[in-house]
């Protein structure tokens, strides 16, 4: 920049504060930025076959219409819907089994990510060497368990444990104790820490010092969190019934490969009504902490 | 004691014997709460040595110098109660150097010695609280609330951080008095941070001066006089604010 930085701003002579023409420095920069990326977003929409206009030609217009017309109205005999509700009890099933495994694993894996249990951390400020290490190595399991989708997962276990449910499961339970431990672990280290530090320089184990001082201020965000991916298991193990881990993933791979519109259209209503629900058993939970 | 470049004490040298009962007083940023937390272990030294119970702390391991910490008791000036807890489970976190992380659990969902709470609170007049939630509490009763969990503590040291900030004149007297009678009948030592100085002169044997991180006085109230008294609270003037005018 060759201009020396300048007062935005002088008194006139009338006392008041006025607005005097600079350039902005910021200005270049910005500019600079947005082309930059939309330079750089561009071969990545090409990349993509990104190409929203085939959506609207006469021949896709014509085949989507047939198929939303055949949604009403949604399919709703007896022998259906109670196929309908074994499959999504299956759902809710492996979502919910799913979870609570993940749960068992991301627990103590947050109780060695976490930073404010650390009994040197206040000594001397500092981390000691091995907790440090121990940190790192459960933050990289962490990062291993969530960086393979619960999808690729279900692809695997199908392989190993054959077609069903148990894929599923499993596949929840593994990419989710990731997710879960990562959040849990950062929603303790933001949370108030005055408690739980107390609670160590008095000789209160870690553990203890945990249950009694973070976590009733951490609790809501926790539980709302947990519901939050349980909501996010469904739709996981709706998605894994398509590559063969049952539930209603399954059912509707089927509906749709026969164009069966009423049918999907019954279990959409379905998906909002889980998704629903899940939101309902969260603000139930947290209003009882209150 | 360092704290980022500068020691926030220097050159404190003390001795204290089991049971004294010793007020620290000094002005506001003298380093009392340091000091406090350097007796409890809690922050290491940069420079220097500390002794307790005949072992010095920092040669220890980490396990034994956390296990020593159980012998203190330190009560910072704002209690450190989370508010959505229930004053029982407050108070009963003072046992949890003691308890096995078993009962610790248990007693979350349903309190194990609820009337060891009981009787803590009821010495500071609190025992309708038992069941109530933390920030249902006013300031003063949060105050003697994380008090009463010094009470039900097996500590031998009671390092207390300014515990009558939030009260009034009549229940500091109570509040002090519970204090120095649960440290006498125990036989723990009781080092107090105190802003009240005229109580400290009433009430402790031995006065600690502290200023600027630098001990200015040790000695027996008695021979605490005004003066130094106004020596350790003086005023530096300060230096002459520059203002800058716009044209």
């Amino acid at each position: 920049m060759n201009r020396l930085p300048l007062p935005a701003l002088k008194y006139c002579s009338s006392g008041m504060l006025v607005r005097i023409q600079h350039p902005d420095p910021a200005w270049y920069p910005r500019l600079f930025g947005i082309l930059t990326l939309l330079i750089v977003l561009w071969p990545m929409l090409v990349y993509s076959e990104f190409k929203p206009w085939i959506l609207f030609e006469a021949q896709s217009l014509a085949a989507s219409w047939h198929f939303l017309a055949s949604f009403a109205p949604p399919a709703h005999s007896g022998e259906f819907l109670h196929l309908l509700l074994v499959a999504t009890w299956q759902t809710v099933a492996v979502a919910t089994a799913g979870l609570t495994l993940a749960l068992l694993g991301a627990i103590p894996l947050t109780l060695l990510a976490a930073e404010s249990l650390s009994v040197s951390q206040i000594e001397t400020g500092r981390m000691r060497l091995a907790g440090r290490l121990v940190r790192q190595a459960a933050r990289w399991l962490l990062i291993l368990l969530r960086s393979v989708p619960e999808l690729v997962w279900a692809l695997l276990f199908v392989r190993i444990v054959g077609l069903g449910p148990t894929a599923g499961v499993l596949a929840i339970a593994l990419t989710y104790s990731g997710m879960l431990g990562k959040v849990y672990a950062e929603i303790l280290d933001s949370s108030e820490s005055q408690s739980t530090q107390v609670l160590l320089k008095n000789g209160a184990s870690r553990l203890a010092a945990l249950f009694y001082g973070s976590l009733p201020e951490a609790a809501p965000e926790l539980i709302s969190y947990t519901t939050y991916r349980w909501e996010c298991a469904i739709r996981g193990s709706v998605v894994m019934g398509f590559v063969g881990a049952g539930g209603l993933g399954q059912r509707m791979d089927e509906s749709l490969k026969m164009l069966a519109g009423s049918e999907v259209a019954s279990m959409l209503i379905i998906f909002v009504l889980l998704v629903g629900a899940a939101d309902r058993v969260s603000t139930l939970l947290r209003s009882r902490l209150d | 004691m360092r704290h980022g470049q500068a020691f926030a004490l220097s050159d404190v040298s003390l001795t204290i014997e089991q049971g004294q009962q010793i007020a620290l007083i000094g002005p506001s940023g003298a380093g009392k709460t340091t000091l406090l937390h350097t007796m409890a272990c809690a922050l290491r030294p940069g420079l220097g040595e500390l002794t307790a119970f005949g072992l010095l702390p920092w040669s220890l391991s980490h396990a034994q110098r956390h296990k020593l910490r159980a012998r203190f008791f330190l009560a910072p000036q704002t209690p450190p109660l989370p508010p959505r807890q229930r004053v029982v489970t407050a108070v009963l976190a003072g046992c949890l150097p003691q308890w096995s992380l078993t009962r610790a659990l248990l007693s979350l969902f349903r309190p194990v010695e609820p009337d060891l709470a009981w009787e803590a609170l009821s010495r500071f007049n609190l025992q309708d609280k038992l069941y109530a939630r933390v920030d249902r509490l006013s300031g003063g009763e949060r105050q003697r609330c994380g008090l009463a969990r010094l009470l039900v503590s097996k500590a031998l040291v009671f390092l207390v951080d300014e515990p009558l900030s939030a009260l009034d004149p009549v229940l500091s007297l109570q509040t002090l008095s519970v204090l120095q009678q649960e440290a006498h009948e125990r036989g723990a030592t009781l080092i107090c941070s105190l802003h009240q100085v005229e109580l400290a002169r009433c009430h402790f044997p031995r006065l600690i001066g502290l200023r600027c991180g630098q001990l200015v006085f040790d000695a027996r109230s008695s021979e605490v006089t005004d003066q130094m008294i106004a020596d350790l609270y003086r005023h530096e003037p300060a230096p002459a604010a520059s203002l800058e005018v716009l044209q």
